[in-house]
C-alpha cells in the first residue's frame, strides 16, 4: 500500500497499510523507537482503506480492514486514523492470535515476576497500570496479557497505552509531553489519548515475566480486599479472554495451570494513592 | 505482490520459494482461507522463526478446527439416527471424516450435509428439536426463495454451539440450467465407520467443480481448486478413477465444470490430469485463472471489473433472465 508502518510490539510484528498519508505519520510518532520486525517479516496485517472509493477524497471515512475484520464495524472518519490503527491492531490479536491465551487485562512486572490486573472494561486497569508504570514496575501491557500456551509465562505486549477521559489529565501530570499522542475527543468511547510506555517498557518488550499475582481492581467503592475462589476466578478469565474458545484444549490446561498456582483477589479503591498502597502490600504478602 | 500467484507457487511448489515476500505470502493464505494448507505443504522445510511459529500456530489451529468439525458431524447424526434418514457429509467436513489427504490444513465453516429431498423437512424437523434454529424468518421472502428454488434449506444455527448447518437435497440450486442426479449421489455414497456417509469419489469431484464453476462467484476459489487438486492426486491412484469421473460427470451434467476444473487445477497447480477428461484449453481459462489470483500481497482483492464480471455471471448461472429480473425487484423492494 502507499503508506504503511511495521511495528515489532513484544512477540507480535504488526504491518499497518493506508491510502493516506496521516494515520501512517501519527502512529509512527507515537510508536518511535519501537523495533522494526525482524526479518521483516509480519504477524499481521492491518489496512485503513476508504469506506467506499469516493470516501478517499470526499468526508474521508476510515475502513479498518486487515486479516481479520469485522463485518460490521462502523467506520471512523479520518481524524481518528491513529485509533482506526490501533483498533485493527486489537482486532488481529483478539480474532487471529493462536499462539498465546489472550486475557483482557494489564500487566506489569518486578523482579522477573509479573503482577496481572483484570476486570470489566472501566474498571480501570488500564490507568492503574499505565501508573505503575511510572512508579517503578516495568509496563508489560495494558490491553491484553499474553499467556504462553507452552510455557505458562506471560509475555509483554507493551502497545500504546489507551487513556481514557478523565485518565487523560491524570496522567498528563506525570508524564512528558513527547510520549502522547494527539487528543482524539468524539470517539464512541468518548475522549482518548495515547501515551507511548516508558523507554524501559519497549527495550526490555522481549523479557517474559512469571505470573505472580492476579487482581481483579473496581474503582470507586471503598477499600476492600476479598479472597475469589478458584473457580470464580477461571469463569471471569474464561469471559476476559478473546481466544479461550478458540484455542479449545490448550486454552484450557493454559489457564487451569495459571488459576491454580497464584495467588489472587479481588481489590475495591477510592483513588489511586489507595490502589497503589493495596497492592504494594500484596505484592508482599505474594513474595 | 501483486497477485496471488505467489502463494499457489507456494502450495504447488514449496521448494521453489527463493526468499519470498513472507508477510504478503502470509496475509494472502489468511484471505484465501488456505493458511492451514500452506502450514501443512511448508512443514520441516528451513524457514524463518517468525514464519515457522506463525505457521506452528496455524497447524494447532487447524487441529482444533478438526475436532470442532467432527463433533459437529455427530451432533447431527445424533440428532438425524431416530429419524434413520441417511446423513451424507459434504465438501472439508466430507475430507475430515474420510480422512482423505484433502483433510490437511483444511479449515471447516459451516457443516455441509445431502440427505434425500422427499425425507428434508423431517430432517429440518429432528434438528430443530436437537437445538438448531432457523436464522431466516420463516415467513420471508428469503425464506421463501430457499425453499422453492435452491438446493439447501435456509440455514440452521444451533443455539448453544453457535454452529451452521446447510441441509443439501441436491449439489446445484434448482434454477441452475444442470441438474445433477440427487438420487444417484445419495445411492453410491460410501459409508464411513460410525454410520455417516461421504460421496463416491468421483462425485465428490464434480461436486467440488460444481460448487467452484457453476456456483458463484469464484470467490474463495483458490481453496476449493486446492481441493479438487488434494482429491484428485489421491483418487487417480485407482485405475478405475477417470473412467468413471466421465461417467458421473455426464449423468449429473457436469461435464464442462469438470473439465474446466481440471484444467484450472492443472494449470495452477500443475494437478496431473487425464487430458481427454480435461479437454482442450480454452481460451476463457485463462480469465478463469486470473480471476482466481485477484488478490495481491495486503490481502486486497483486485482486478475489480474482473470480479465484478463474475459476479454477474454467478447470477446468470443461477437464474433464467426473467426470474432473476423478478427476484432483483423483490430485494430492491424489501
Amino acid at each position: 500500500m502507499r503508506n504503511s508502518l511495521a511495528l515489532q510490539i513484544g512477540p507480535v510484528a504488526f504491518r499497518v497499510g493506508s491510502v493516506w498519508r496521516a494515520p501512517i505519520e501519527a502512529l509512527a510518532g507515537l510508536y518511535a523507537g519501537y523495533p522494526a520486525p525482524e526479518d521483516g517479516i509480519c504477524d499481521f496485517t492491518v489496512r485503513l482503506e476508504p469506506e467506499k472509493p469516493w470516501r478517499r477524497w470526499l468526508r474521508p471515512s476510515v475502513a479498518i480492514q486487515g486479516d481479520y475484520i469485522l463485518p460490521d464495524a462502523a467506520p471512523l472518519p479520518l481524524g481518528m486514523g491513529l485509533l482506526a490503527a490501533e483498533m485493527g491492531m486489537n482486532l488481529q490479536m483478539a480474532l487471529g492470535q493462536k499462539r498465546y491465551l489472550l486475557l483482557h487485562a494489564a500487566s506489569v512486572e518486578k523482579d522477573g515476576r509479573a503482577l496481572i490486573l483484570t476486570g470489566e472494561s472501566g474498571a480501570g486497569k488500564s490507568t492503574f497500570a499505565a501508573l505503575l508504570g511510572e512508579r517503578g514496575w516495568r509496563l508489560m501491557g495494558d490491553e491484553f496479557a499474553l499467556l504462553d500456551l507452552e510455557t505458562g509465562m506471560l509475555r509483554a505486549f507493551p502497545r500504546a497505552v489507551s487513556l481514557k477521559n478523565g485518565a487523560i489529565a491524570l496522567m498528563e501530570r506525570e508524564v512528558i509531553p513527547t510520549r502522547f499522542g494527539p487528543r482524539l475527543d468524539g470517539t464512541p468511547k468518548g475522549s482518548i489519548r495515547h501515551m507511548r510506555p516508558d523507554a524501559a517498557a519497549i527495550a526490555r518488550m522481549g523479557e517474559g515475566a512469571r505470573p505472580a499475582l492476579l487482581l481483579f481492581p473496581r474503582f470507586g467503592a471503598a477499600e476492600a480486599v476479598r479472597p475469589v475462589g478458584q473457580a470464580e476466578i477461571f469463569m471471569r478469565l474464561t469471559q476476559a479472554s478473546t481466544n479461550y474458545v478458540a484455542l479449545g484444549a490448550a486454552g484450557f490446561d493454559a489457564l487451569t495451570r495459571l488459576v491454580s498456582t497464584i495467588p489472587s483477589a479481588a481489590v475495591d479503591y477510592p483513588d489511586t494513592d489507595t490502589a497503589i498502597g493495596l497492592v504494594d502490600e500484596l505484592w508482599r504478602q505474594a513474595a | 505482490m501483486r497477485n496471488a500467484g505467489l502463494l499457489v507457487q507456494a502450495l504447488r511448489d514449496p521448494a521453489s520459494l527463493a526468499d519470498p515476500d513472507w508477510s504478503g505470502l502470509i496475509a494472502a493464505a489468511r484471505a484465501e482461507q488456505l493458511l492451514g494448507s500452506l502450514a501443512v505443504r511448508l512443514e520441516g522445510m528451513k524457514l524463518p522463526a517468525k514464519i515457522a511459529t506463525i505457521l506452528e500456530a496455524a497447524r494447532r489451529d487447524s487441529a482444533h478446527a478438526r475436532t470442532q468439525a467432527l463433533w459437529e458431524a455427530e451432533m447431527a447424526r445424533r440428532a438425524l439416527v431416530p429419524t434413520g434418514i441417511p446423513v451424507i457429509l459434504l465438501k472439508g467436513t466430507a475430507f475430515h471424516a474420510a480422512g482423505l489427504d484433502a483433510h490437511q490444513g483444511r479449515s471447516v465453516g459451516d457443516l455441509d450435509i445431502l440427505v434425500p429431498r422427499e425425507r428434508i423437512e423431517e430432517a429440518e424437523a429432528a434438528l430443530i428439536a436437537a437445538g438448531w434454529e432457523r436464522i431466516k424468518s420463516a415467513e420471508g421472502y428469503d425464506d421463501l426463495y430457499y425453499r422453492q428454488w435452491m438446493h439447501e434449506l435456509p440455514p440452521l444455527i444451533h443455539r448453544d454451539r453457535d454452529r451452521m448447518i446447510d441441509v443439501h437435497h441436491t449439489i446445484l440450486p434448482l434454477t441452475a440450467r444442470p441438474t445433477p442426479d440427487a438420487a444417484a449421489l445419495i445411492a453410491d455414497s460410501v459409508v464411513l465407520d460410525g454410520g455417516l456417509r461421504v460421496l463416491l469419489p468421483a462425485d465428490m469431484i464434480v461436486h467440488a467443480a460444481a460448487h467452484l464453476l457453476a456456483d458463484g462467484d469464484l470467490a474463495g476459489g483458490l481453496r476449493n481448486l486446492w481441493d479438487i487438486d488434494r482429491l484428485l492426486r489421491e483418487f487417480a491412484a485407482d485405475p478405475g478413477f477417470w473412467p468413471t469421473l466421465v461417467e458421473r460427470a455426464r449423468r449429473h451434467q457436469l461435464g464442462n465444470a469438470v473439465g474446466r476444473a481440471l484444467r484450472l487445477a492443472s494449470r495452477l497447480y500443475g494437478t496431473p490430469v487425464d487430458h481427454a477428461v480435461a479437454g482442450r484449453a480454452r481460451w476463457s481459462d485463462r480469465l478463469f485463472a486470473a480471476r482466481l489470483l485477484a488478490r495481491n500481497g495486503w490481502g486486497q482483492e483486485r482486478r475489480k471489473a474482473l470480479r465484478f464480471a463474475f459476479y454477474i455471471r454467478s447470477h446468470w448461472l443461477r437464474m433464467p433472465p426473467l426470474m432473476l429480473a423478478r427476484h432483483l425487484w423483490t430485494k430492491a423492494r424489501a
